[in-house]
This record gives structure tokens, C-alpha cells and sequence, in this order.
């Protein structure tokens, strides 16, 4: 106590509680991580000895040996690939208008409480959305386009979110060092706006993507299909999607379907992780591009 | 902007006698409101032609409100609203059939805070021409506006580097070259120098003097010497009122009004 610089009891006490809390943040964060990890393993060890080529490559079957995710897996990627086409130059056209063009208001700023709240909605809702109008409504029936819209409302609200953060980054010194050349908003939102906030406009779209892959709910509303032996020839076509694959084999009662469903979870997982990782290098690129 | 002459004539090497030219650029009772907070209040003053006009007063006086007004970037500002006049060759800026960035393009600004693009040196300068139509040799005149901006000699090798390599005071005269490149009449510049040591400052300093042979240019800065050493008219402003406009050294050594003393002799501010 008297030792000069030593701690004192009060100093200890704050410390016992700084160490108290960053024991706690690691633990819940160890938690986590376990809990995700425990997953893996048992998926991966379920599925594996089922993944393989031909399981990639085979249609759905009742005889699990003859079984494979053939339709789900092309059903996904054309659904992905249609949902980026449509939600990716809609999401950042909005994004852009609300945050380089629109002025500051009333209605903006309850359009922008809207889109947060959107993002909120369970995506069920989105499904019956999409069946009372894309396939409904726009007779566009179960095909991979009616599901692709559902898909693209469903994650708009995020990719118009993060956008707007990346352009918000954006200083707006750079802004002014545009318009004082004499460039138009245009100009200015092309050659500099654009550019610095892409890798954050990118991470956000590729984080949206995700979230659209993995849905399952929205899916089933609009009718795909949890049967197919064939893989979409265009966006008219029914699809299905490894979601609802996976859904369905673990609703049979074999323990060989529900095994089937492991390999398709960790085939499911691969695609997050390779969506992810493009994220990441395209966000390094980009940046290294700019500095 | 047919008022306008499309292309100028090549400047004269003499520094122009000021009290006989048409001024450049003038305030006529301008007021500047954000919302119903008058920020500029009744200014009138005259910018001359090829002088270095000092805007001198404490910090939120309204000068750089006052000089972004000129070139109208407070356009970007939501809320700002005007009465009065702000004239260019006695054709009022803010007139309904000028064009915002015909006027930016004629009148160029340099900002407080170096402000290079994050692209490279080269295309820093060149970008304002190539958006602006520049037929021509850019390669010429992206040398000859970073010569005039005294950076040549640095960056001849590294023309193809980013910018934001280059140090504080390098980007700040980078963003004069750039400027330049334009051709502008009149450059305006908010505290360009106040974000940088006092070694790049004085670059800075020599180049206004160099620069005022061939342009029209406006500087806000906080620095009372800096404002002294440079300028040929200084207009001290104060909570939005122009005290006093005039000759640099009469409003330094002679000043008229009271506050006018008080201030540039360090007594407040």
C-alpha cells in the first residue's frame, strides 16, 4: 500500500472487474465458435462418406445409394445468379439515389426507417409476397425467375443498407475536389464516389447473396419444387435448391437420407465459403487498386 | 454563358496595375443564410484582376462560407439560401441561365486539407481536362500546370505513382496543379496552407506569388502574418460583416477601423 507506484486497492478491484469482463467476452465468444464447430465436424462426418462425384452429379432418387443434389445444386446457382442479376444494380441504383441525389426530408428519412424495418421481416412473409405476385399475379408460375424476385426483395433491403454505409464513407472531400473541376454528379459518382466505396458495396452484396443461398422458408412458399430430375434451362423453368433438398431428405425417416443431407449441407456450406472468400479478394483488390 | 469569352488571352508577364482594372470577381450586399442564420451579412467588396485578395477574421466569421460562395460550391450545402450579388465580369453568378460548373470549371479551388483523388499523380491533373473536352497534349500541359504549381522537379519520375504517396505539402500543391490544369481565371483557396508545416507553407507562399502573375486569386487563411506577406488587398471580416476592406498594407499598418487594429494586432481572434 505505501509502496510507491504499487497498486491500491481500489486500482485492484477496477482490475479484478477488467479481468472479470474480458474473461467473459472470450468465453461467450469460445461458446460460439464450439458450438459452430460441433456442427461442422458432425455434418462433415455424416456426409462425407457420401460426397462424392456422383453425388454432385446424380438426379434426387428414393434409393439413397443412387442418390444426388444434381437439380439442387444447378436449381442454386441459377437462383443465386438470377438474384444477383436483378437485387445487385437495383439495390445500388437505390442506394445511389438515396444517398447521393435524394435531399435530405421527411419522406427520406421515413424510407429510411422502412428499409431498415424491411430487413427485419421474416422471409416467410417475403414468400407469400412472392407467390401473390410473382407467381400469381404475374403468372411467372414456380419458375427460377418467380424465385430469383422473391429472392432479390428479400435481400434488397440489406444490399441497399450497405451500400449506402460504403457511400456514406466515401469523404466527402473528395466530392468537392470533383465538382470544383467542374465535373457534374454524375462524373463525380462514376470516376470517384463509385470506386471508393466499392469494396464495401461488394462485401455487402456477396454477405446478401448468402443469406439469399441459404433461405429456405421463401422457397417453399412459392412452390419449388422438393422433387426434380432436371436442372433449369431457363429462368422459366422449375427449380429446386439445396435448402429444400437438404429439407427434404432429413424428413424421410432412413438414416441414409438424413446422411444424404449432411454431404448436401457441407456441398452448401463449400458454396458460402467460396462466395465468402471471393468477398474478401475482391475487397483486397479493389482496395489495393486505390492506394 | 455566351457572356463569357470562350478562350482567353494569354496573360500578360506584368502584374497588372490593380486600381485600374474591372474587377474579376465582386460581392455586391451579399447576405448568406444557413436556415434563418445569416452567416455572411451585407458583404460588398471587389476582387481585382491578377491580385492575391486576402480574406482575414476569426474562426467562424463566415470566410469560407464567403469564398465558397464564389465559385458555388455552398450549392452542394443544403439550406443555404442568398440575397445580393456575386459577380463575375459583372455577370451575376447566381443567375438563372448560369450553368453551376461552367462556373467551377472558370473558377478553381483549392481546399483546406490536401485533397488528391486516390489515382495517380498524373491522373490527378489530367482528369479535370480530359471530363472538360482538353484536346490536346495532356501530357504537355499536365508538365506545364505541375511546373506552375512548383512540383515538377518532384514528380517527373513518379508520375504514374498515387498521389497519396506524396507528402502533405506535395498533395497540397498537386491540388493547385490540378486547379491550374483547368486554366482557370481565378483560383480560390481555403487556408491552403493551415494543414501543413511551416516548410511546406512557405512553398506555398512562394508560389501564390508566382501564380499572381498570371491569376486572379482569393485565399481565406487564420494566419495574420500569412495574409500580410502574400496579399495586395486584404477584407477582414467579423461575425459575418465585412469591418474593413483594402490595400494589405494600409489595413495592416493604417487600418481605419478600430477592431481592425485590435485584430490584426493580435489583441483578439
Amino acid at each position: 500500500m505505501t509502496a510507491l507506484l504499487a497498486p491500491s486497492d481500489n486500482l485492484r478491484r477496477r482490475k479484478r472487474w477488467a479481468s472479470a469482463f474480458r474473461t467473459l467476452c472470450a468465453a461467450l465468444t469460445w461458446f460460439c465458435l464450439v458450438l459452430l464447430a460441433v456442427l461442422l465436424v458432425h455434418a462433415t462426418r455424416e456426409g462425407l462418406p457420401w460426397l462424392d462425384v456422383q453425388f454432385l452429379r446424380e438426379f434426387p432418387s428414393r434409393f439413397p445409394e443412387r442418390a444426388g443434389i444434381k437439380s439442387a445444386l444447378w436449381g442454386t446457382l441459377w437462383l443465386i445468379g438470377l438474384t444477383a442479376v436483378i437485387s445487385i444494380p437495383v439495390g445500388v441504383a437505390g442506394a445511389i439515389y438515396l444517398e447521393e441525389y435524394a435531399k435530405r426530408s421527411r419522406l427520406n428519412a421515413i424510407i429510411d426507417v422502412s428499409i431498415a424495418n424491411l430487413a427485419g421481416v421474416p422471409s416467410i412473409v417475403y414468400g407469400i409476397l412472392g407467390l401473390a405476385i410473382f407467381v400469381r399475379f404475374l403468372a411467372l408460375g414456380r419458375s427460377v425467375l418467380a424465385g430469383a424476385l422473391t429472392m432479390s426483395l428479400l435481400i434488397l433491403p440489406i444490399i441497399i443498407i450497405s451500400a449506402r454505409e460504403a457511400l456514406r464513407a466515401v469523404p466527402n472531400s473528395i466530392r468537392g475536389a470533383s465538382y470544383a473541376l467542374g465535373a457534374t454528379q454524375w462524373l463525380t459518382i462514376r470516376h470517384h464516389v463509385l470506386p471508393a466505396a466499392l469494396p464495401g458495396i461488394l462485401t455487402g452484396t456477396i454477405l446478401a447473396l448468402s443469406r439469399a443461398i441459404g433461405e429456405t422458408a421463401p422457397l417453399i412458399m412459392i412452390g419449388a419444387l422438393t422433387y426434380v430430375a432436371f436442372t433449369p434451362t431457363g429462368p422459366m423453368d422449375a427449380f429446386t435448391a439445396l435448402p429444400i433438398q437438404i429439407f427434404n431428405w432429413v424428413s424421410r425417416p432412413q438414416q441414409e437420407f438424413h446422411e444424404l443431407a449432411a454431404a448436401g449441407i457441407v456441398v452448401l456450406l463449400t458454396i458460402l465459403l467460396l462466395m465468402n472468400a471471393t468477398a474478401v479478394i475482391m475487397r483486397q483488390r479493389a482496395q489495393r487498386n486505390r492506394s | 454563358m455566351s457572356h463569357v469569352t470562350a478562350s482567353k488571352v494569354e496573360p500578360q508577364e506584368s502584374p497588372a496595375v490593380a486600381a485600374d482594372n474591372a474587377p474579376v470577381l465582386e460581392a455586391r450586399n451579399l447576405t448568406i443564410r444557413y436556415g434563418n442564420n445569416a452567416a455572411i451579412k451585407d458583404v460588398s467588396f471587389a476582387v481585382p484582376d491578377r491580385q492575391i485578395t486576402a480574406i482575414i477574421g476569426p474562426s467562424g466569421c463566415g470566410k469560407s462560407t464567403l469564398i465558397r460562395h464564389f465559385n458555388r460550391m455552398n450549392d452542394f450545402v443544403q439550406g443555404v439560401t442568398m440575397d445580393g450579388q456575386v459577380l463575375y465580369h459583372g455577370i451575376d453568378l447566381y443567375a438563372p441561365h448560369v450553368d453551376a460548373v461552367e462556373v467551377r470549371r472558370r473558377i478553381g479551388m483549392v481546399f483546406q486539407k490536401p485533397n488528391p483523388f486516390p489515382k495517380t499523380v498524373f491522373r490527378n491533373v489530367a482528369w479535370g481536362p480530359v471530363i472538360n473536352g482538353f484536346r490536346g497534349d495532356l501530357q504537355k500541359l499536365v508538365e506545364s500546370s505541375l511546373r506552375k504549381a512548383a512540383l515538377w522537379e518532384e514528380v517527373k519520375d513518379r508520375l504514374n505513382d498515387s498521389a497519396l504517396a506524396l507528402s502533405g505539402g506535395q498533395q497540397q500543391r498537386l491540388c493547385i496543379a490540378r486547379a491550374l490544369a483547368l486554366q482557370p481565371e481565378v483560383v480560390l483557396m481555403d487556408e491552403p496552407a493551415s494543414a501543413l508545416d511551416p516548410v511546406s507553407t512557405a512553398r506555398i507562399e512562394d508560389l501564390l506569388f508566382e501564380l499572381r502573375q498570371r491569376y486572379t486569386i482569393v485565399i481565406v487563411t487564420h494566419n495574420m502574418q500569412q495574409a500580410a506577406r502574400v496579399s495586395d488587398y486584404t477584407a477582414f471580416l467579423e461575425s459575418g460583416k465585412l469591418v474593413e476592406f483594402g490595400e494589405t498594407d494600409q489595413v495592416f499598418t493604417r487600418p481605419k477601423e478600430k477592431r481592425t487594429e485590435d485584430y490584426v494586432s493580435g489583441r483578439f481572434g
